[in-house]
């Protein structure tokens, strides 16, 4: 029991993590139909970029928040020079875009830091908390914690701001969100940046737990996709369920069955829900016209 | 005199170029990236056929292509076989698990069937990198030398004639499918599902039977390029080569088998052509194919072909 709860508990940190790079994923969907295969790289630039300006003296704040400003440029920079020149392309090659994208990224991040694993202090001790016959680390509640304002945040954004309404008209339908006067070009410049900056702090909370290197982002991206597609693409709700439900699952299989299979999880998982609803969890059904 | 069809044309340019390139390639080095280039090709030509063809994206072909792979290092040294049989096998194996999951994969559309067959590929490389008693694990495993006729081939020249054989001969069923019944109940269907079952089209088998197609490809390219190296890895069953195939059928232009081939060509040639940027080699390659897919949406060999085309016109 004890030990289920452990499984449980780092679960639903590491769910959290996927939730968020899901929601990353959602985001940039809605908002133009891209399944963006760099959001992974948000994650990594997260940490990596942390670790370097808070070995470089910066307070970790603020080395934080350095590295959110670089994900939130880069996010930008995709849109502008990658995203956009590309408009009207099919699904495939903007997901080869995309894929480019993150291979150019990682490779600069290459030569900007190194190929080791890094990791900087908790943000508040290492000491774990023992709760209900298992132990928690403090670390986890950040994350935890931290997934959960983000997600609230971004609600409150979409539900209650003019800009976020306007998010979600263009997700609704562009054409008719153009025709009321919405600005369609900020509404994606929004949205590019605000995946980078969720995929970030994913990348800043988890790492004094998991630790990151430049390679992090590739399964990251892979699983983060698993996740949305399990809640059913372009759905937020689906897409936090479907990450923090991968991140039990992973969590249990890897305590119960096989560690070794921990990864296989996500897509054994992504291929059985799809063979029995092929819309994922949430997703509605589409209905061809002819 | 009859002008050449599109089909005829495109089997005597490769052909050409086939004997052509090792008189003007200098030393074995280039042979050996030639053959890479047969070999990759081999496995684009199939997959274009499923993407190209039918429209149905598949972003973990690299795990049949890794199926084919291991077939021909582990049939040997695990069961005995002859590697040649060791390929059949593979190439049996990796057919017949597209037979198995291939309808249900299938019937999924777009994104769906884009993460399906990505996490079908990721797991065939999850259990070559895991199972290190069998498969020696990330650290690769040997692969025995071919024995064709009773000789054991070596050398970068029998290699380059092996691969582009099996090439050429890639293409021609490719070309000639695309010209049967089933390639045109495919591109029937690419067009629109609906108004090909209403033309009494069994949608469903149809794109069974190309990715298996494309699968049984895959393995074989995947066999010729163990047996090539004399050496695998997990890595060619991961999921940067899957994007790498798909890269290839996008870049040479969807639906032109002379197109998969110019793409294989450019992506197999071109890492080799960026080590001399030494750390920035990942860098520009990522940057190559956004541009790529940018300014040559159409693909390569489409763009050029509509380009001369409207010269012709003019």
């Amino acid at each position: 029991m004890d030990q289920l709860l452990q499984f449980v508990f780092s679960g639903l940190t590491v769910g959290a993590v996927y939730a968020l790079v899901a929601l990353g994923f959602t985001l940039i969907y809605n908002a133009s139909d891209v399944i963006n295969f760099a959001q992974g790289e948000f994650v990594m630039l997260g940490g990596m970029v942390t670790v370097f300006a808070h070995a470089a003296g910066m307070p970790l704040p603020l080395a934080a928040g350095l590295a959110v400003a670089v994900a939130i440029a880069t996010g930008l920079a995709l849109h502008r020079f990658a995203i956009e020149p590309a408009r009207g392309a099919d699904a495939v090659t903007l997901i080869i875009i995309t894929i480019g994208a993150s291979i150019l990224i990682r490779g600069l991040a290459q030569i900007a830091f190194d190929r080791q694993f890094h990791r900087f202090p908790a943000f508040s001790g290492e000491d774990p908390i023992a709760l209900l016959g298992a132990t928690v680390l403090p670390q986890s509640l950040w994350v935890l914690g931290g997934a959960a304002a983000i997600v609230a945040a971004l609600r409150l954004f979409m539900d209650k701001t003019l800009l976020g309404k306007a998010v979600r008209a263009t997700a609704a339908n562009r054409l008719a969100a153009r025709l009321v006067g919405i600005d369609t070009a900020l509404v994606l410049a929004i949205a590019f940046g605000a995946s980078g900056a969720i995929g970030a702090l994913a990348g800043i909370l988890i790492t004094p737990i998991t630790l990151t290197s430049v390679g992090v982002g590739t399964l990251l991206a892979l699983k983060g996709f698993a996740a949305a597609m399990l809640g059913g693409i372009g759905n937020p709700v689906g897409a936090v369920a479907g990450g923090i439900a991968l991140g039990l699952l992973e969590s249990l299989a890897a305590g119960f069955v096989s560690s070794t299979y921990k990864d296989a999880v996500a897509f054994l998982l992504i291929i059985a829900v799809l063979f029995a609803l092929p819309q994922g969890l949430f997703g509605r059904r589409a209905i061809e016209r002819v | 005199m009859p002008r050449l069809s599109a089909r005829d044309a495109t089997l005597l340019l490769l052909l050409a170029a086939l004997v052509a390139l090792p008189l003007l390639l200098p030393s074995s080095f280039h042979l050996r990236v030639a053959s890479l280039v047969w070999i990759q090709a081999l496995a684009a030509v199939g997959l274009n056929l499923l993407m190209g063809l039918a429209g149905q994206v598949s972003l973990g072909h690299a795990g049949f292509f890794g199926i084919g792979a291991y077939a021909v290092a582990l049939g040997p040294r695990h069961l005995g076989l002859d590697p040649l049989l060791a390929a059949v096998v593979g190439l049996v194996g990796a057919a017949g698990l597209a037979l198995l999951v291939g309808r249900p994969i299938l019937r999924l559309r777009g994104h769906y069937l884009a993460v399906a067959t990505l996490g079908l590929g990721v797991l065939v490389w999850l259990v070559l990198n895991s199972e290190v008693e069998l498969t020696g694990g990330p650290d690769g495993i040997q692969v025995p030398r071919l024995v064709l006729f009773g000789m054991r081939v070596a050398g970068a020249e029998s290699w380059y004639w092996i691969s582009g054989t099996a090439l050429l001969l890639g293409v021609w069923l490719a070309l000639n499918l695309e010209d049967s019944p089933l390639g045109r109940a495919l591109r029937a269907l690419h067009d629109s599902e609906v108004a090909a079952r209403v033309a009494g089209i069994d949608v469903a088998r149809a794109k069974l039977v190309v990715f298996v197609i494309a699968a049984a490809y895959a393995a074989l390219a995947g066999s010729l390029l163990a047996l090539f190296n004399r050496f695998v890895t997990p890595q060619v069953a991961d999921f940067l080569h899957s994007i790498e195939l798909v890269s290839m059928v996008v870049i040479g232009g969807l639906g032109s088998a002379s197109g998969a081939i110019v793409g294989a060509a450019i992506l197999t040639v071109l890492p080799q052509a960026l080590t001399v940027f030494h750390e920035y080699e990942q860098a520009v390659l990522g940057l190559l194919i956004i541009l790529f897919m940018i300014f040559l949406r159409q693909g390569i060999v489409p763009g050029l072909a509509s380009l001369t085309w409207r010269r012709a016109a003019a």
